[in-house]
């Protein structure tokens, strides 16, 4: 073992050892701040050259306590987790930024960064694991974290959703700790390449179909696929924006990652009936989505039923099991943590400056707060897909793949899902920015201000996510490899 | 043996499944917790009931018990349990704040906490 091979544990120890730093100084506002920012930047820092190491030298396995790979628990980074664990980070520091100036001293002094970078071992461990089991505990660690998040405060309507959040997760977690069993009984391996060659030893019999749906269930409940996203809407809208763009950006993308990963490194032997259902479910979701979207008129919920239909897109893309599928999905996954973190932090503005969610009572923004106007419209095009930016080049890339796949009327509905996306956000545009102005509360305009700094950054950062498409494309084709060919992580992993 | 503990699993869940599905927030709790319990007792059984022989694998020795369930059990017991101390607490919360424990009348929406 050489030292450059930890290289890929830094991002999920960097957070975890300043979050346990924190801890002791609670009440010092300026020292959680400047902490977690040298924290989010070293671990950053440390995710950005395990990006540069995966691509030189391939896929980084190291496989932890000094058994060999099947026994001990292993860590694995490919390009598809060295992706997510960047943009992870990316997202988490602008949010850290934008909470400085809105999230109110009150929770800075209870445990909120140390809460985010706890959340943050979490995300990344789970992205990072290599071992199914291992992967439970991550959940726990994030969700553990999220409880507090989604708590935090303790308001009337906070304590109520996060009953419910809590409730849901804990059922999932048990399913999740069943369906372990399951494959442990049949399989006898926890570790995910190991699973991998076994199953592909047996030839995938009926039991393992059944146990691919209970992995649906269980990862269908986090990632808010239909029918299991119903508890989604409400809990998300209880706790302040900030943590509703954390939660929004990055929790509901590690149960689409845990299902990208499952389905196509285990399940990939008869693909008849698992991917159809989740193709299927994919399109549900969506529709679903879409139905809520153009239903409320509550800024959040707009928001937050598009999170509903991104992950249909992206799970309809990996549905198709080819290259142009696979990648686009990469792609929308990547595109879609950027866009709704950039998105759920401008309603924030829109919602500070005006003083309701309500879109019914806003209007005339842009008379007086024209640059929130104009990121917002460019924000919105980048979440429908408008070529040049962001989330183009993915659907355009999943409706390909699906094409080649002979889904047709799966991809006409992507692209009528677009169109519906594109009036629900522009829907907020219109009623919040033009007409008629009204009387807007009082507020100081310093926070205003600093919380545009990161949203305009972060929405920056989206646009030049699509503008640079073509420099990003090698990366996006190795983390698609992997999940194409599964033996190229086993060899990874089991090589050692 | 097994089918014995797949009996008492069966039973573990429909009772969790039960107190889950009512409306006091203390018997969901409850209802949470069986469920875990009868999610570890599955890990045990389905890692093989070895009986009493020993958890080493070494030369010669053919008889083993699989000591992995007993790791991941542990590590099960141990989040849930915090878990269901932090959900005791923010059940008591929840009922200081609405004076109710009943998830019916705990609905609201938008416009009205």
């Amino acid at each position: 073992m050489t030292s450059m091979i930890n290289l890929l544990l830094f991002p999920i120890i960097l957070p975890f050892f300043f979050a346990i730093v924190l801890l002791f100084f609670k009440e010092n506002i300026r020292v959680q701040r400047s902490l977690t920012v040298i924290g989010l930047l070293a671990a950053l820092t440390s995710s950005l050259f395990l990006i540069s190491k995966v691509k030189a030298d391939g896929v980084q396995a190291i496989t932890l306590g000094s058994w060999p790979a099947p026994f001990g628990i292993s860590m694995v980074s490919d390009m598809f987790s060295a992706l997510l664990v960047t943009t992870t980070i990316i997202i988490t520091l602008f949010v850290v930024v934008y909470s400085f100036s809105s999230i109110g001293k009150e929770r800075e002094r209870f445990f909120y960064y140390p809460a985010i970078l706890f959340m943050i071992t979490g995300v990344n461990g789970a992205f990072t694991t290599g071992d199914i089991f291992n992967m439970f505990v991550f959940f726990e660690v994030l969700l553990i974290a999220s409880y507090l998040l989604i708590v935090l405060g303790g308001e009337k309507r906070q304590l109520r959703e996060s009953i419910k959040y809590i409730l849901v997760n804990v059922i999932s977690s048990a399913l999740f700790v069943i369906t372990v069993a399951y494959l442990y009984s049949v399989i006898g391996t926890l570790n995910m390449a190991d699973i991998s060659v076994k199953i592909a030893e047996i030839g995938q019999p009926g039991i393992i179909t059944v146990i691919a749906v209970l992995f649906l269930i269980v990862f269908g409940v986090k990632g808010s696929l239909f029918p299991l996203y119903f508890w989604l809407p409400g809990s998300y809208a209880a706790p302040p924006i900030p943590v509703l763009a954390l939660f929004g950006a990055l929790l509901t993308k590690v149960g689409v990652y845990a299902i990208i990963r499952t389905y196509t490194l285990f399940f990939v032997h008869d693909i008849g009936f698992t991917h159809e259902l989740l193709l299927v479910l994919s399109i549900l979701t969506i529709i679903a989505g879409c139905i809520g979207a153009l239903a409320y008129f509550d800024l959040k919920q707009i928001i937050i039923y598009n999170i509903v239909i991104a992950i249909g897109v992206i799970l309809f893309g990996v549905s198709q099991m080819n290259e142009s599928g696979l990648s686009g999905a990469i792609f929308y996954l990547v595109h879609d943590m950027l866009i709704k973190g950039a998105l759920f932090l401008l309603i924030g503005i829109i919602i500070y400056v005006t003083g309701t969610s309500n879109l019914r009572k806003m209007g005339g923004l842009m008379k007086t707060h024209a640059p929130l106007g104009w990121v917002y419209l460019i924000a919105a095009f980048g979440l429908a897909g408008i070529p040049p930016l962001s989330g183009f080049v993915g659907k355009m890339l999943i409706v390909k793949g699906a094409f080649e796949a002979g889904n047709v009327v799966g991809s006409i509905i992507i692209l009528a899902s677009s169109l519906v996306v594109l009036l629900s956000v522009m829907r907020i545009f219109i009623y919040a920015f033009w007409g008629k102005p009204v009387e807007l509360p009082k507020t100081d305009r310093r926070p205003y201000r600093s919380m545009m700094i990161p949203s305009v950054v972060l929405v920056v950062l989206s646009v030049l996510y699509g503008v640079g498409t073509e420099w990003l494309i090698p990366y996006m084709s190795d983390a698609t490899d992997v999940l194409l060919q599964p033996s190229i992580y086993i060899d990874a992993v089991l090589k050692e | 043996m097994e089918l014995l503990m797949a009996i008492v699993i069966g039973i573990l869940f429909m009772a969790a499944v039960y107190l889950i599905l009512s409306r006091s927030l203390l018997k969901i709790i409850l209802g949470t917790g069986l469920l875990s319990h009868g999610a570890h007792l599955l890990i045990l059984t389905m890692g093989g009931l070895g009986g009493t022989s020993p958890p080493v694998l070494a030369d010669g020795v053919t008889d083993y018990a699989d000591p992995l369930p007993q790791a991941l059990i542990l590590t099960a017991i141990v989040i849930s349990f915090g878990v269901t101390a932090f959900i005791l607490v923010l059940a008591y919360r929840t009922y200081a704040e609405h004076k109710t424990d009943d998830m019916n009348l705990m609905r609201g929406d938008d416009e009205h906490d």
